[in-house]
């Protein structure tokens, strides 16, 4: 049994390896921090960032990259973590949702989700805001059909409040960080 | 939810004495509070209210929140009364609260289930909690200013004397947690004093939410956490037959495997829900490696091995017409007679509902830790009392000793009422001897669930010469929910399936109510919906199928049915239903129908004192359905929060939307045959309208829970819709599928 079973562990950086083992690792560039994996290089960006990186606010939701749950930006665009495996992300910038808000202020998006209440549950929003994060900058004002063609799910049907929360986003002057 | 629970509940607020609270909170040692009282004892006032020193208000919320908004809602009844400044209150999650009281068990907080919290006594008891706080406060101020108490007032966090002086709570904190307890709970307020119940109100985690921090069960550790992952048996009732773990073992980061007995045939499922072979490693995805390395042949269950789909419908067709052997659930004067009479029009349909899985977004999860003499689970629980009672049957470690925190969770539509992935969980860490953090992959999710009833409903109208309801009767052949059920052990056959007080019954003098058991060894539970959306769907299409065929109005024909406004029976007013129905058809402007090739649907139904109607404006484009509009009334008593009224009404909307359009589980060969979203399609944000339209009517009544309720009206409604905008009757759901094969 380890010390105490009970304690609670909060997420906790992994220290980068020492310079001669870097080798045989995998350099990830992930919110602006730089990691080594020396794990299996298959093994996806999902897990890595969950269990790893106990970076939970990336969520599980079915593992195929049918429900966006796990949705990241992957050099702005949005990809879904639980597709990629590692090894393909050599030189690639990662950002997820602990890291969309900027030091002093919130992304526009998570602003206007507080200000809508779009929250239901609570467990894909993560997903959508990274979704939405990667249409707004690819689109500042979207229209109806780009919202319609996010493809994360919301067991809780909350999207109608999403689409007035992107609305208001899209519409509210302040540029986000990402 | 309307859960049958029949457990025994032990509170210490249930004699309703708000002093009790304050009592099971000074019986307690500092170190047993893990959350409110450890850090901040001197300021406490109660079990749910804690003062800091800067004027903070903090207030203990006791349900799990599953997106049903009681994290805000029930501390917005505490601070109610507490006269706190609801922008300043900080809430904090309870874990739940077991003590050992001189009467027995009980529950510390109260009924801690995800349901039972919007009913009568969660107002009294949450605010008798505010209201001995405040009380508390007064007097300390009383003494601090040598008043009587009876002079002094509050409001917004502070205590105010006649000449205007004013103490804030966070001066008073320390001195009132010093002071006894009322004799007598203190009265409440009038509701035209309330400034905070009725008042919209923000998700109290929006911000957490948002910033991808808050941690749900899924994403929660205990020291060195094992990850397990399981694999199942996919023939219900089936063994393991043969296992080869020895690749599985050789995946760099699994550490070992554990087999999982399922549970002895026909014994009610409380434990695990099926046999298994759990594989635990480092990390999820290593977990993941090694259960594909696994090398098993199962053993079906002969009862169940050649369960499908196909054979149900095919039995439940013989079953409908053999009405000596059905179970009665209601009979009301003579149907058949009515069938008889001269001039009589007979109108029959059958619609047909498949299972249903919940498909939470968080799958089940739960993290866990089992030593000999203490237990702590963190995991999304529906009923941490249940949770409770066999993690303390499956480790023999006290109750007292069990600790159960209780994370936001993603979701539940019923499914964690089911604590199977809590006694998988400690089985597990008890053999392995470390934590362990279960994880559910979606294909675990969707094969061993506790599905929504399959059944076939048949409905059969006897119309007069002069086209007047003269008969009713509904037959349902389904696969019971109370099977191995201890929930609903003692009830009929048909609970949770036929409820005999469900409109119209009662309003037609003829009106017969029949049954049928399909057997079938596939685990059934609650859906969101329940009792009501399983028979509404019927009874509501069924009315808009009269209306049609004798050219009525559907929203005429119901209010003729409904009558004058009176209480038919304790908990249904006719008049109440008769409301929300017209202003539903009132909002979709019921009088102008479409020309343009959309149709509007409407459909309402009741329960618990609840009531809603919906209505619907769709037109089909191609292979897709448009919903142009999507209205939503709603009665259910006095509204705590408006702003969670509005969400809630508007997800029970769309989550039928979705089940109704999209959702199917199917067997074949005794195996479920869906395995991922692809194959078990959820509502995506282009097939949802872009609002739903809430019209809230604040009747003052008893506020009523009305989940099940918005469910139950919203899939009628919405195939209401379909028929007026193609003219195909759809009778069968999913009815994406069936309409484009009709089409």
């Amino acid at each position: 049994m380890p010390d105490n079973p009970f304690r609670r562990t909060k997420p906790e950086p992994v220290p980068p390896v020492a310079a001669s083992a870097r080798e045989k690792t995998l350099p990830l560039r992930i919110n602006g921090k730089a990691f080594f994996h020396n794990g299996d290089p298959e093994m996806p960006l999902l897990w890595y960032l969950r269990d790893v990186l106990r970076l939970t606010g990336t969520k599980y939701g079915c593992g195929i990259g049918a429900c966006g749950a796990c949705t990241v930006l992957v050099d702005g665009k949005a990809e879904h973590a639980c597709m990629l495996p590692v090894k393909s992300l050599a030189q690639r910038e990662v950002t997820t949702i602990e890291d969309l808000a900027g030091k002093d202020a919130l992304h526009p998006l998570q602003e206007s989700w507080i200000a809508e209440d779009a929250i239901g549950c609570g467990y894909c929003q993560p997903g959508m805001i990274m979704a939405a994060a990667a249409l707004l900058k690819r689109k500042p004002h979207p229209d109806d059909a780009d919202i319609d063609a996010i493809p994360n799910l919301c067991r809780c049907g909350t999207y109608p409040r999403i689409r007035a929360a992107i609305a208001r986003a899209a519409s509210a002057p302040v540029e986000g960080k990402k | 939810m309307s859960l049958d629970r029949s457990r025994r509940r032990f509170l210490v607020t249930s004699a309703g004495a708000a002093g009790a609270l304050l009592v099971g909170w000074r019986a307690q040692a500092q170190d047993d509070l893990p959350y409110l009282g450890a850090r901040f004892a001197p300021q406490q006032l109660s079990d749910f209210v804690r003062i800091e020193t800067d004027g903070a208000v903090v207030i203990g919320a006791r349900g799990c929140e599953v997106g049903q908004g009681v994290k805000t809602g029930l501390p917005m009844l505490i601070a109610e009364e507490l006269d706190a400044d609801w922008s300043r209150v900080r809430v904090e999650q309870l874990p739940y609260g077991y003590i050992e009281a001189d009467s027995g068990p009980g529950d510390r907080y109260g009924d801690q289930g995800v349901g039972g919290d919007a009913g009568p006594a969660a107002w009294t008891q949450l605010r008798q909690a505010g209201a001995v706080a405040r009380w508390l406060l007064v007097q300390a101020a009383a003494q601090q200013w040598n008043l009587d108490a009876a002079t002094l007032r509050t409001e917004s966090g502070f205590v105010i004397a006649a000449d205007g002086r004013k103490l804030a709570y966070g001066d008073l904190a320390a001195n009132a947690a010093t002071l006894d307890a009322p004799a007598n709970p203190p009265p409440l307020k009038d509701a035209s004093q309330f400034r905070i119940i009725g008042k919209p109100a923000r998700s109290v985690d929006a911000r957490e939410v948002v910033l991808g921090r808050t941690e749900y069960g899924i994403d929660s550790y205990l020291g060195n956490t094992l990850v397990a992952v399981i694999a199942r048996c996919p023939y219900p009732g089936g063994t393991l037959d043969t296992l080869d773990d020895t690749q599985a073992r050789q995946v760099t980061g699994v550490h070992r495997t554990i087999i999982l007995p399922g549970p002895k045939s026909d014994a009610p499922f409380d434990g695990v829900l099926a046999a298994g072979v759990a594989v635990l490693a480092d990390d999820t995805w290593s977990a993941l490696r090694g259960r594909d390395k696994l090398k098993i042949t199962w053993k079906p269950d002969p009862s169940w091995a050649k369960d499908s789909s196909a054979g149900l419908e095919e039995k439940a067709g013989a079953l409908l017409g053999d009405d000596a052997n059905a179970t009665v659930v209601r009979n009301d004067g003579d149907f058949a007679r009515t069938k008889k009479a001269p001039h009589t029009t007979t109108l029959s349909a059958r619609y047909r509902l498949p299972f249903l899985a919940h498909a939470t977004a968080e799958p089940p999860s739960a993290t866990i830790a089992v030593t000999k003499d203490k237990v702590v689970l963190i995991a999304g629980v529906h009923d941490p009392d249940g949770a409770s009672q066999l993690l303390h049957a499956l480790t023999g470690v006290p109750r007292e000793a069990i600790e159960i925190r209780l994370p936001r969770a993603g979701g539940d539509l019923g499914r964690r009422v089911h604590n199977d992935f809590v006694a998988e969980a400690a089985l597990v860490a008890k053999e392995a001897g470390v934590p362990v953090k279960l994880a559910w992959l979606r294909e675990d999710d969707l094969s061993h669930d506790f599905y929504r009833p399959f059944g076939v409903h048949e409905l059969t109208a006897t119309l007069d010469r002069k086209q007047h309801l003269a008969g009713w009767s509904h037959r349902v052949a389904a696969t019971p929910r109370n099977w191995r059920n201890s929930q609903l052990a003692g009830k009929p056959i048909f609970a949770g399936l036929l409820d005999a007080d469900a409109f119209p019954a009662g309003l037609l003098p003829n009106f017969q109510q029949l049954f049928h058991a399909l057997p079938c060894g596939l685990p059934r539970g609650e859906l969101l919906g329940g009792v009501h959306a399983f028979q509404a769907f019927a009874t509501q299409c069924f009315l808009d199928e009269i209306a049609h065929a004798t050219h009525q109005d559907p929203v005429v024909l119901r209010m003729d049915l409904l009558g004058a406004p009176r209480m038919l029976r304790p908990g249904f007013d006719t008049g109440r239903l008769a409301g929300v129905l017209r202003i539903a058809a009132g909002k979709i402007d019921w009088q102008h129908k479409p020309k343009n090739g959309h149709g509007l649907g409407i459909a309402c139904h009741a329960g618990g004192g609840a009531y809603a109607a919906h209505a619907f404006e769709v037109s089909v484009e191609g292979n897709d359905l448009v919903i142009h509009r999507a209205i939503c009334a709603i009665d259910a008593g006095r509204v705590l929060n408006p702003l969670n009224l509005q969400a809630q009404a508007s997800a029970a909307t769309l989550i039928a939307v979705s089940a109704t359009l999209h959702e199917a589980i199917t067997l074949k060969n005794g195996q479920v045959q869906q395995r991922n979203f692809p194959d078990y399609p959820l509502l995506r944000m282009g097939q949802a309208p872009h609002s739903v339209d809430v019209h809230s009517v604040d009747s003052g009544a008893d506020p009523a829970d009305f989940h099940d309720i918005v469910a139950a009206s919203a899939a009628p409604a919405l195939a209401n819709a379909v028929f007026a905008a193609t003219t195909v009757r759809v009778r069968r759901l999913p009815l994406m599928p069936e309409l484009l094969r009709l089409i």
